[in-house]
This record gives C-alpha cells, sequence and structure tokens, in this order.
C-alpha cells in the first residue's frame, strides 16, 4: 500500500530536516557546545588548542575568569561534563573505565573513597605542591586522588525559632534526642544523599559501630524526619528556606549560614541560622581530583590537577561551591566569616568507611526507617 | 490488511539502536554471568513488598485520575466555551512541571505551617495542622492525579471529541435514561481511548520516581526507587538489573495484556467534525455542571501552580531582574533565555522525532497482525524502563554519542514516542474502511485518499501527541540528568541548579524560572493547537 511508503518518505525527510538543523543552524550556545567544526584553509602556527574535558557532579563551578586563564597557560579547551550527583557522576565514570568519557574527574569524597579506587580508575599523579597539603586531607597514599577542597556537614537551626521559644539551640548531637527538642529535626536519608551519609557517618564517630543505633532509635523515637534529598528537607521541611515548612534543625552544611547571607540579595546582614558545632556533632567531607585512566589527554589532565591546587582556584572554591581550600593560608572571601568551622568533626577513618560504608546504611534504614 | 514492514523499519532501528542495545549492555554487565541479583531478590521479602506497594499504588493513583478526569473529558469533548484551548493548555502545566517544585509548593500549602494548614488553624481554632498528607500514600496519590490528569483528558477527550452524538440521541430516544445511555452507548465506544489513556497514567504511576521519592518520603519505595538507590547509592548493579528486569517484565505483561484488550474494543466508528459535535452549555443544570467542574478542575490543578508564581514575585520582579546577573561570574551562570532556547530547541527535536517514528509504528500497528501484536508492547516498553538503568545503558553502548547533546532529544524522544503511538491508534483503527475504499472506487488516487480521509483525522491525534512530545521534552529531567552531558542546558536542570544552593534568592530564581517555564510551554501548547489541517475541524 503505497500510503504507506508516503509516510517512510516524510518521516525521513523529518529526520534528515533534524539533520541538516544539526548540521546548519547555529546550536544555541555556541560557546558551550561541544561539536568542533572541522576547520579548513591554512594551518595556524601556533598548535591548536588541545580539548580536556573533565567530568564532575551536577554542584561543580568556577569563575569564568579563573577557568580562561587556566585554558590560556595549559593550551586547552576545557569541556565539563556533568554527570549527576557526586555518587551517580563516579558510577557513570566507573561504568565508562573500558572507554573513559573525560580525562579527569573532580568530585570524589571521602565517603566514596574506596569505591573510586577499588574500581582502579584513576592514574597516579602527584603534583609538585602536593608536599604543602595538610596531613589530614591526603587520604590517598599513591595520590590517585588529590584533595582539593572539604566542607563540613553540620546541623543548621533557625535562629529566630529558638529564640522566640526562648529554647536554648542544641549544642551536641546528644541534645536532639531530649524532649525540648522532640519533632524538631530533619535529616537526610544517607542512602540517597551525600550530606545524609556524611551526618550518619558523624554519628558513628561520635557514638561508635556499636552505639550509634542506639541512638538513631532514641531520635527517631523523638520523632526525627527523614527525606530523601537536601534540596527537600532545606527547602520544603526547614522552618527558614522554603514555605509551609516547621521544622528548625535541618542538616545542611557548616557554610549554609554564610550562604543564606550571600544569597540574600544584600537583606541580611547576620544569617537567619546558626550551626550546631559541639565536639563530634559534624562531619568533615573531603573532595578530590583525579587523572583517568585511558585519557584522551593526560598531559592536560595532570595540568588541571596542578591548577587546581593552584591560589588561583582555592581562592575561587569558597565562594563558587561554598567550600574550604584545602591548601594552607588560602585567601577567604569576606562572606565567609559567617561560615563556621567545627573545632572537633567526628573522625570515622577512611579504612573503616570503605569497610562498612554499605553495611551502616543497610542498618541504619532498618532502624529508621522500617 | 497486511503489516506494513517497510514504516516499521525506522522506528525499530530507533529502538534497537537507543534502547534495546543499551539496555542490553547494561544488564550484560551488571548479571556478568552470575544470577545472584536474581536469587537475593527472592530470597528477601523486602522486595516483594517493594513490588506489591508499587501496584498498588499504581492503581489506586490510576483510578483515582481516571474518575477525576473522565467528567473533564467529557466537557472537553462536548461542550464549546470560551477558553477551552486556554484552559486545555493550563492542565498539561502540572505534567511539567519539575517534582522537587511540586514538593516546595505542596509544602507550602499543606506543609505543617503551609497556607491552607495556617488558615484552617486560624478558622477551626486549632492548635495542631488539620491536613497532614505530607510523606503519606495520600500525597502520592495526589500528586499522581495532579501530574497525569492531562494524559487522561487529552487522549480521552481527543478521542470523545469526534464521536458522533447521534448514537446517544438515538438510544436516550429509544428510552435509555442517562446513566444507561452512558453505559451501554458511550462507554463501550470510548472504550479503546479510555484504556490507552489509563495504561499510560499507570505505567507513569508504576515507575514513579521523583513523585514517591521526594512527597512520599523515604519510608515508601516503588521498584524505580529502589532501582535508584542500588544504582546511584549502592552501586549494587545485580540487584539493580534484577528489579530493572522484574519491572521490564511486569510492563511487558501488562502491555501485552492491554494490546489483546485494545484490538477487542476498537472497532470503526463514525467520526465528526467537532464543529458539529459541540454545543454550548444551554441549561442551568448544563450551566452548573460545566462551570463548576471546571472551576474545581483548576482549583486543583492551579493553586499548587499559583502559589509557585506567587512566590517568585514576593520580592517584586527582583528574583527575575536576578536571574539576569552572573554575579559570582560562574562558567556555570545560565542566562534564562539560553534555557529557554535550549529547551525548545530539544523540543523541537524530541517532536519531530516521536511524532515522525510515532506515525510509522501507529500506522504498522492498525493491522493488528500476530506482528502488531507482539510490537505493540514492545513499542511501549520504553515507558516502563528504569531511567537510570538505560542511563547507565547509554555509558556503556553509545561510543562518541555518550557525551553528545543529541543523547538529549533521542532520550526524550524515547519516553515521548510512546505517547504519539497511544494518542495515534484509537483514532487510526476508528476509520472506517469503506471510506477509502469508496474514495478509491471514486478514482482517488492513494496520496489523495490518505490526504482527505486519513489526514484530518490523523492530524488533530498528531496534534496531540506533539503536544505530549514538547510537554515530556520541556518538563524532563530524569533523562536530562542522567546523561552525561555538556552545558547546555535545560529550563528543569537550570531550576534543579538554583535549588541545590541555599538562600532565599536561590529559591525565588528556582520559582521564577519555573513560572517561565509555565508561561512559555503554555503559549507553546496554545500556539500548536491552533494548527489546522485540513478543512473540517477535527
Amino acid at each position: 500500500m503505497n500510503k504507506f511508503y508516503i509516510v517512510s518518505a516524510l518521516a525521513l525527510i523529518a529526520l534528515a530536516l533534524i539533520g541538516c538543523a544539526a548540521a546548519g543552524t547555529p546550536t544555541p550556545a555556541p560557546t558551550a557546545t561541544p561539536i568542533t567544526m572541522p576547520t579548513a584553509g591554512p594551518k595556524p602556527t601556533i598548535p591548536p588548542p588541545g580539548e580536556l574535558v573533565v567530568m564532575t557532579h551536577d554542584s561543580f563551578a568556577a569563575s569564568e575568569g579563573v577557568i580562561k586563564a587556566f585554558e590560556t597557560t595549559a593550551n586547552v579547551k576545557l569541556k565539563i561534563l556533568k554527570s549527576g550527583d557526586a555518587g551517580a557522576a563516579l558510577n557513570k565514570a566507573i561504568l565508562a573505565k573500558s572507554n573513559p568519557l573525560a580525562d579527569a574527574f573532580f568530585g570524589v569524597d571521602n565517603t566514596f573513597l574506596s569505591r573510586a579506587l577499588n574500581a582502579d580508575i584513576f592514574e597516579a599523579y602527584k603534583p609538585a605542591s602536593a608536599s604543602n597539603l595538610p596531613a589530614a586531607f591526603a587520604l590517598d597514599p599513591d595520590f590517585k586522588l588529590t584533595p582539593t577542597d572539604y566542607g563540613d556537614v553540620c546541623l543548621n537551626y533557625d535562629r529566630a525559632y529558638f529564640q522566640k521559644k526562648t529554647l536554648a539551640p542544641p549544642q551536641t548531637l546528644d541534645d536532639l534526642t531530649k524532649p525540648q527538642y522532640k519533632s524538631l529535626t530533619v535529616v537526610e536519608n544517607p542512602a540517597t544523599s551525600s550530606p545524609g551519609l556524611a551526618f550518619l557517618l558523624a554519628t558513628v564517630g561520635q557514638f561508635g559501630k556499636d552505639k550509634y543505633l542506639d541512638f538513631w532509635k532514641a531520635l527517631r523515637a523523638n520523632d526525627v524526619l527523614v527525606t530523601e534529598g537536601w534540596e527537600d528537607a532545606y527547602y520544603a521541611k526547614s522552618s527558614w528556606g522554603g514555605k509551609g515548612g516547621d521544622r528548625p534543625i535541618v542538616v545542611s552544611y557548616a557554610t549554609s549560614p554564610a550562604a543564606e547571607v550571600f544569597f540574600s540579595d544584600g537583606k541580611l546582614k547576620e544569617p537567619p541560622t546558626g550551626n550546631v558545632l559541639g565536639d563530634g556533632a559534624c562531619f568533615r567531607q573531603v573532595e578530590f581530583v583525579g587523572v583517568l585512566k585511558g585519557a584522551k589527554n593526560p598531559d592536560a589532565a595532570r595540568k588541571f590537577v596542578d591548577f587546581m591546587l593552584s591560589a588561583k582556584f582555592q581562592e575561587d572554591v569558597p565562594a563558587q561551591m561554598f567550600v574550604y581550600p584545602v591548601m594552607p593560608g588560602t585567601k577567604l572571601p569576606a562572606f565567609f566569616k559567617f561560615a563556621e568551622s567545627p573545632k572537633k568533626p567526628a573522625v570515622v577513618s577512611t579504612a573503616d568507611i570503605n569497610a562498612n560504608r554499605d553495611a551502616w546504611i543497610k542498618a541504619w534504614t532498618d532502624a529508621v526507617l522500617r | 490488511m497486511k503489516t506494513h514492514r517497510p514504516a516499521l523499519l525506522l522506528p525499530l532501528a530507533f529502538l534497537a539502536a537507543f534502547y534495546v542495545y543499551p539496555l542490553a549492555a547494561i544488564l550484560q554487565t551488571s548479571f556478568s554471568g552470575d544470577t545472584r541479583g536474581l536469587a537475593e531478590l527472592c530470597a528477601d521479602a523486602y522486595y516483594a513488598r517493594v513490588l506489591a506497594f508499587t501496584v498498588f499504588q499504581a492503581a489506586l493513583s490510576t483510578l483515582l485520575t481516571l474518575v477525576v478526569a473522565l467528567p473533564a473529558a467529557y466537557i472537553f469533548a462536548r461542550y464549546d466555551f470560551r477558553g477551552a484551548r486556554v484552559l486545555r493548555a493550563l492542565t498539561t502545566l502540572p505534567f511539567l512541571m519539575p517534582t522537587i517544585v511540586v514538593a516546595t509548593a505542596f509544602s507550602a500549602l499543606f506543609g505543617p505551617r503551609g497556607s491552607v494548614n495556617l488558615a484552617l488553624m486560624q478558622f477551626l481554632q486549632l492548635d495542631q495542622p488539620p491536613i497532614q498528607i505530607l510523606n503519606t500514600l495520600w500525597v502520592i496519590l495526589l500528586a499522581h492525579t495532579f501530574y497525569n490528569f492531562t494524559i487522561v483528558l487529552r487522549i480521552v477527550g481527543g478521542f470523545w471529541a469526534n464521536l458522533d452524538p447521534q448514537v446517544e440521541n438515538a438510544a436516550r430516544v429509544l428510552g435509555a435514561n442517562r446513566a444507561r445511555t452512558f453505559l451501554h452507548v458511550t462507554l463501550p465506544l470510548i472504550a479503546p481511548a479510555i484504556v490507552a489513556a489509563a495504561l499510560l497514567v499507570f505505567i507513569f504511576d508504576f515507575t514513579s520516581f521523583g513523585v514517591v521519592l521526594i512527597l512520599g518520603g523515604p519510608r515508601l519505595a516503588t521498584l524505580e526507587v529502589e532501582i535508584y538507590r542500588q544504582t546511584v547509592n549502592l552501586f549494587n548493579l545485580p540487584i539493580a538489573a534484577a528489579l530493572s528486569l522484574a519491572q521490564l517484565v511486569c510492563t511487558f505483561a501488562l502491555m501485552y495484556v492491554y494490546t489483546r484488550l485494545q484490538a477487542r474494543l476498537a472497532q470503526p466508528l463514525r467520526l465528526r467534525p467537532q464543529a458539529i459535535v459541540k454545543r454550548k452549555p444551554q441549561r442551568a443544570r448544563e450551566k452548573i455542571f460545566v462551570w463548576g467542574y471546571l472551576t474545581a478542575m483548576l482549583v486543583f490543578l492551579m493553586t499548587p501552580l499559583v502559589s509557585v508564581i506567587a512566590a517568585s514575585f514576593e520580592d517584586g520582579s527582583g528574583y527575575y531582574a536576578e536571574l539576569f546577573i552572573n554575579r559570582r561570574g560562574s562558567i556555570m551562570f545560565v542566562p534564562p533565555m539560553e534555557a529557554v532556547r535550549n529547551s525548545l530547541f530539544f523540543a523541537a527535536i524530541t517532536i519531530v522525532l516521536a511524532v515522525g517514528l510515532g506515525l510509522l509504528a501507529a500506522y504498522a500497528l492498525v493491522s493488528q497482525s500476530r506482528a502488531a501484536r507482539i510490537l505493540d508492547p514492545v513499542f511501549m516498553l520504553p515507558l516502563g524502563t528504569s531511567a537510570v538503568t538505560l542511563g547507565f545503558g547509554f555509558i556503556l553502548a553509545l561510543g562518541n554519542l555518550r557525551a553528545s547533546i543529541w543523547l538529549v532529544p533521542i532520550a526524550h524522544a524515547l519516553i515521548a514516542f510512546p505517547f504519539v503511538v497511544r494518542s495515534l491508534l484509537p483514532m487510526l483503527r476508528s476509520i472506517q474502511p469503506q471510506l477509502r475504499q469508496a474514495a478509491q472506487i471514486l478514482g482517488a488516487s492513494p496520496a489523495r485518499v490518505w490526504r482527505e480521509i486519513d489526514l484530518p483525522i490523523v492530524a488533530r491525534a498528531v496534534i496531540v501527541g506533539a503536544v505530549f512530545a514538547f510537554t515530556v521534552s520541556m518538563g524532563e529531567f530524569g533523562a536530562t540528568a542522567l546523561v552525561a552531558r555538556p552545558e547546555l542546558p535545560t529550563i528543569p536542570l537550570a531550576i534543579y541548579r538554583f535549588l541545590g544552593q541555599p538562600g532565599l534568592v536561590n529559591f525565588g530564581q528556582a520559582l521564577a524560572l519555573s513560572t517561565i517555564l509555565m508561561v512559555v510551554s503554555a503559549a507553546a501548547i496554545v500556539a500548536m493547537e491552533r494548527l489546522r489541517v485540513g478543512e473540517s475541524e477535527f
């Protein structure tokens, strides 16, 4: 029957049109388009810039000027491949091991260090400036992964709420299980959320492997609210972030109060929230970068690792990603004065996290959710 | 009619390349020879409970959606009233809202300090918020109905609108009362469209991710949620693959039953142009019903959206102005117009891909041959496949295309394609073969037969399908985020980026962008529905 050929032909034309559109129309963002047009004509005298592909998570950010400067010095064009949240991005990198998607990967944190190292997707590279790194951050002695920044996952609390109730904000994790703080706390599910996992590790560090579940059972009895992710906890359940929520204590980052001031359009002079900074109440996340095995442009990837430790990038980190630079003595932006730092974050060794992470998450799920 | 194999080649090739091959790759890698995953799955009663809950909530959600949306489909099909087009476009908006935005809107309304609860507490002198639905099954049902209302309205309404009312009138004249007429005359006639819509809604609810994950809270899990946890967080691929397979088998079984059912239900009908079918509500009772129902529908679908829009203007136009400023000089800054352009660009390609392939597939499936009976459910499978599994399959299978921007519209088209097929099939099957034969006998060329007989009827279904493809693409977040992509952010991605950081201005900008998403989409949908092909208004 002819009409089917007609329909087929129409569809073919339509498909061809897409092809033309692909080839002919300026794609929406010329600066960010990965399609490089073949350049005809005389060859340039300076070598054309190579391409450096960096795979990372959705929270990666940097200043244009800083990246441009790197591109010029290293003579590369940087392409950023955002690949989902930290966990999803790492898993994709592991799946793509035999045919890597990128040259370098940024955004492995200390809670997933073992997964990255066991999968053996990184090549060892120790940048020259690595000797200046504080020992606490150099968690991979082989330097397959180089630390770049860190941040503390802490409980934020609503200052106005506690003032109005003339109730002292909690100081420690133990406080959360007291009757006066009943039904006030929101935590994220450690099985689905990076700050959620960090907070679970804080409780393991603070109470020990044998006792942390007792704390969680007490917290459950005190009507803790669990959300899947940070966004929902902060914007739908907290008493300050969005609307309609009524919980004044939320697991977030120690820098969140500073970010509240920064992102208030000049309306806030003081952060609306504070941090629970008692000993062992926070967990420190360290983020790493590494050169991927099988990288097409390993030289540029190594330069990128160097660059992330350079003063230029380190100074850029706080205002872009709201984390602290790892290099000692790096200048911090003014608004970071509102970002408090816990004196004694909880400590769980990387080896311990490696060995028990999944078991702890499972035990937590059974104790708190089921 | 025989199966039209040439027409099938393109859609089959598309599915083979972008669905079957990546899926096979990820399943093979996940199992890598051992069946531990399957064994673990069967051994742990937890997974059986997850499956049971997944089916239960999907069935209940689908039923609720049908009950709420069918009267609206009737009103849009049978009555001629001012603003119908705009109203119908508005019903589409929930479908494209990012879940996290809907979650904040639900919280703003029904949260413990949400406006509805505060008002009720004041009004009824209560000291506890009376509505506590967040993180319960109720909010899942509510949200699924909110999201999928438009599917039923469009697919059933679109079909119903061309049904000849003479048949019903005849039944009434012969003494059947209203209920009897509906049950015995109307219902059997519109059944194919109802079943098609119900199937789509069920599959959406069955593979529901964001709604269950965010609104339902961590205690309630569907298969899709469990697959996501196992894949992304625990990286337990054998279990994830086993769950994906279970989900796939369920979907296929459902589709197979459906295909058989639909083949039995479908019948050639006398379709009529809408202009003849529709009339203005005249009697007082009619007016009350029509306007009362429409008002209730608007309140249900629009209140959360209006609360988003209202909150986006809380700072005057401040949040909108802020969208245009790259305050931190970030390379990740997305000018809002660029996000709009990217979204529209991807949506346009998705429409062409999904409608082109969908037309071919639908024509090939009309015949209901043995091949069609197997292929019809196969074509629906992408909708019932876990997005995260398929996304990981892309990484393994698609080589250099993996980091290409073209993967975004391809992923969107995979989801939109089944919608187009489902919108088209009931219409195509209802065309009376005698009409075509008559035209042929009268000397019309096959092309002319298609233009005069098929096109006017098909065109309407195509527009329904195109609107779905557009909506899927504009609102899709999961697949977009799962594809490793260079910087060509869509509106939903930009919204998520703002919601990833603390601070009122970020929240405000996310809501402002959500508002822009609604306005742009509503305008585009109204424009698409104004398109008319052929002479009569079908």
